[in-house]
């Protein structure tokens, strides 16, 4: 054993502590127990497990009742030739399983279509289902079952350049949403009594010129809001000129942001309102009691406002006062969350029940996409129906044979206007969508099913840990521009 | 053994085989990525560059790297996997520094595809394609241009982009877009640490150099994701195929991507700049006093965001001769020269007019700036 053992040891854990820094313990230990079917051996489907397997879910199962062939391989990393005329469950969930050995493997050779009508309760286990390629009907079918179970269900097709993505949760509610940039929340509209009394045992006329050029800019804005009525006076230098302190540079420079007036966010009101927070009962989830108990903060402890977040940004200071400035702010929010924690119990209690996540609305049918003609991807969501139209009528994809292109587009078209009929709609869609879509014959080309991959997985990751904001609800990505959308159905 | 079958080309277009030749530089995240991408893709001769070995900490992303891999070259391994795995495809590694190849190596190529963590490696290669075109009479001979298609990931967030050197904005042009690294100010890290960030820095800076406890530096980092390197990596790919097969317009030329928040992406075009360092002909002016330091030009090209230089050194022509007036990179000349940094460019002998020639590890040949003395300190 070398002498540095312990830095291998340490090693060891560092694939996960490298996760850790972005969705915490709780988000990894929450990963770490994801139980996360794939429906289809696809190359979408393979890349989204990748990259699910390499950060560490749980387990994996594979359903697919088809045999590997050599077009399955051409575009698919995770199947290899070898393999062709074998399962193509069982030969990709091998492959896969090599990614990492902390994650558990499972195949079932079975067609969907079949395990759908047969056994639907098979589903009910998963945290998550990502169904690719799977057929119109099944895919109702299995997403009113999924629904029911409230299980949520990830969609993906690529087809040629055009990728989609589908989320269907019940309900989703994050916490933790991660934003990039938010305002502070300082209260120097309506000081807490701990930050009067900090304040006010500074003095800025009477420190050194140390303290003075080190007094965080949060306590001068605080002085000089208290000091607006009367005279202004800002320290002047020898010979009379003002002081160059880079922490009154700061004050000035914070004084619009900092001084917003404190009020309840109205998206927070709206929930406030709904009627998931205001009759609460033993099904409730964990979010919208803990909403409850913040509601009732705010109407009366809060006095109207939210409790304090309790952080204030880094600022020019010394150590000492800075960490005083940021002590005092603490300890507040401490104590708003002392208040909200024994509302939640006494909830708890009131609705009977001992333990303790949503922002969501059912999806509805896909009749109210007016605003066909607003963005080019959205046109290519119309497309792709009209694709699943063709295959119900001809059983293959248009542009399938190549001597059938030509005589496809015709198909497609009148396809398309009866989707449109039915839907009630009048879209201008231009023929060369028709070309472009019956070039594609269906092939799922591997970079776009990689893109989907990546960013299909990133959505698992999220709808899983609860944390960051996952697409809202439909989202289709348009390779030959490099462009996307993101719509909601 | 019997390499097709039918079906496996039915994805991709059979002219990409014989002909293309792609370099990809870097077999890291993104790298990996890139590999598998342009190998299902149908691309057959690949290259690839990378100077890293195998650390364990690269397992949970890298794809291609399994435990028994750590310590050996990424390019090798990386070439190893997809050889195997996508049988006909033909990647040929090196384990070696970009810098340490020619203009004869990179002319070989059509396309070179970047999957890097480095603003300076990717600013270097930038600068060898742009070397190599050629110009007749003023006008680009088109045939010399080899597009650079250039990926880049941070967390959730990254960004593909297409370049076609001389035509369109260059890594040079869009400098401004990397902003340079927030500093804290030393007397904060030293005397009044708030944060713990700045602690951090305090070892990072100003402990870690003097005890050294186990070797080899400390980076700062945003923990990079399998997902976001999946995504970039594949469009950066899809722009390859575009570019070799002209089955539609490539990517004009940038794409960002966040999914930290939804999905979001956005598309747009960047401008080439006028006066570019790199690629506008254009030949550059220093102004300064004849009362400045050499010291100050120095200063001047690694803080100012137009060139952002990392070690400036910098030689000019006088009486015939050429002449080091300093020099960091080799240690006997560095000594040798340090002290013309306090002299004026006066002392110094320069005149108004003075062509200086400035090597930085951020191109691959020198660049020549015109030295102004007219006024004083305007750039």
């Amino acid at each position: 054993m070398s002498d540095r053992w312990w830095l291998d040891k340490l090693a060891m854990h560092m694939p996960k502590t490298h996760f850790i820094r972005l969705w915490g313990d709780h988000g990894q230990s929450a990963l770490e127990n994801a139980r996360v079917c794939l429906i289809n051996v696809t190359a979408t489907g393979t890349e989204i497990l990748k990259n699910l397997i390499l950060p560490g879910i749980g387990s994996f199962t594979i359903v697919d009742g088809n045999k590997v062939t050599g077009e399955d391989v051409g575009n698919n990393f995770f199947l290899t030739k070898d393999s062709i005329g074998e399962s193509r469950a069982k030969v990709a969930s091998e492959l896969l399983s090599e990614l990492n050995e902390d994650v558990s493997a499972d195949y079932v050779e079975e067609h969907v279509e079949n395990m759908v009508q047969s056994n639907p309760d098979f589903f009910r286990s998963f945290s998550l289902v990502i169904a690719t390629n799977i057929c119109e009907r099944t895919l109702l079918q299995l997403g009113e079952n999924l629904w029911n179970m409230n299980i949520p269900l990830l969609i993906c097709r690529c087809y040629g350049f055009i990728g989609y993505m589908r989320l269907a949760v019940k309900e989703h509610t994050v916490i933790e949403s991660h934003p990039d940039s938010v305002l502070e929340d300082l209260r120097l509209d309506r000081p807490f009594t701990a930050l009067v009394e900090y304040c006010d045992s500074l003095d800025l006329e009477t420190m050194s010129k140390k303290d003075h050029s080190h007094t965080p800019w949060l306590v001068i804005i605080y002085k000089y809001l208290q000091e607006w009525k009367k005279t202004v006076r800002i320290r002047k230098n020898e010979s009379g000129g003002l002081e160059e302190e880079e922490n009154f540079d700061e004050a000035v420079n914070h004084v619009n942001t900092a001084l917003l007036p404190t009020s309840v966010p109205s998206e927070v009101k709206k929930l406030f309102d709904d009627p998931s927070c205001t009759e609460l009962n033993v099904e409730s989830k964990p979010f919208w009691i803990m909403l409850r108990a913040v509601k009732e903060f705010v109407m009366n402890e809060g006095n109207g406002a939210l409790p304090l977040r309790g952080t204030i940004p880094d600022m020019t200071s010394d150590s000492k006062r800075y960490i005083e400035l940021q002590q005092t702010y603490r300890d507040q929010a401490s104590q708003d969350v002392t208040i909200v924690t024994e509302k939640l119990q006494t909830l708890l209690q009131s609705i009977g029940r001992g333990e303790l996540v949503s922002v969501s609305n059912p999806p509805s049918p896909i009749s109210n996409l007016e605003d066909e003609d607003s963005d080019n991807e959205t046109v290519f969501y119309v497309l792709l129906r009209t694709v699943d139209k063709f295959y119900e009528d001809y059983n293959r994809y248009p542009g399938w044979y190549n001597d059938q292109v030509e005589s496809d587009i015709t198909k497609l078209k009148s396809c398309m206007s009866k989707i449109l009929q039915e839907w009630g709609i009048s879209a201008n869609i231009k023929d060369d969508y028709v070309h472009e879509i019956c070039r594609y014959g269906a092939a799922e080309l591997h970079t776009v099913a990689s893109f989907i991959g990546g960013a299909a997985a990133q959505e698992a990751i999220k709808v899983i840990t609860s944390q960051f904001v996952p697409f809202n609800n439909t989202y289709i990505y348009n390779a030959m521009k490099q462009t996307s959308v993101t719509i909601e159905l | 053994m019997e390499q097709e079958w039918t079906g496996r080309w039915n994805h991709a277009i059979s002219f990409l085989q014989g002909v293309c030749k792609i370099l990809v530089i870097g077999a890291g995240g993104l790298g990996c990525e890139l590999l598998k991408d342009l190998a299902l893709l149908g691309f057959k001769n690949i290259d690839v560059i990378d100077m890293d070995t195998i650390d364990i900490s690269n397992l949970n992303r890298q794809f291609l790297f399994r435990a028994k891999d750590v310590g050996r070259a990424k390019a090798e391994v990386a070439a190893e996997f997809i050889n195997k795995r996508v049988p006909g495809c033909n990647v040929t590694p090196h384990y070696d520094k970009i810098q340490n190849f020619d203009e004869a190596f990179y002319r070989k190529f059509h396309i070179v595809v970047c999957g890097l963590d480095s603003i300076v490696a990717r600013r270097w290669i930038n600068g060898m394609l742009i070397g190599l075109l050629n110009y007749e009479d003023g006008e680009l001979d088109q045939s010399t241009v080899i597009p650079m298609i250039d990926g880049g990931t941070e967390g959730f967030k990254g960004n593909a982009r297409v370049i076609l050197p001389g035509l369109t904005a260059c890594i040079e042009c869009t400098l401004d877009l990397y902003p340079p690294q927030i500093n804290f100010p030393l007397c904060t890290i030293a005397h009044t640490p708030r944060l713990p960030e700045h602690c951090i820095e305090y070892v990072r800076i100003l402990l870690w150099p003097k005890e050294n406890p186990f070797g080899g530096v400390v980076k700062r980092i945003i923990p990079a994701v399998a997902s976001t390197n999946a995504v970039i990596a594949a469009a950066c790919s899809t722009e390859v195929f575009k570019v070799a097969t002209s089955c539609c317009l490539p990517l004009n030329n940038y794409m960002n991507f966040n999914d930290a928040e939804g999905i979001y992406t956005y598309t747009f075009e960047v401008q080439k700049k006028e006066h570019c360092l790199a690629c506008s002909n254009i030949p550059q002016t220093l102004s300064f006093s004849e009362n400045n330091k050499l010291q100050d030009i120095i200063d001047y090209l690694v803080e100012s965001l137009a060139y952002q230089m990392k070690s400036p050194g910098i030689t000019t022509s006088m009486n015939g001769k050429n002449k080091t007036l300093y020099m960091q990179t080799v240690k006997s000349i560095e000594e040798k020269t340090k002290e013309n940094l306090k002299k004026t460019l006066k002392d110094l002998g320069l005149v108004d007019g003075q062509e200086l020639y400035v090597a930085d590890p951020t191109t691959p040949s020198s660049v020549s700036f015109k030295l102004n003395l007219g006024s004083s300190m305007e750039h």
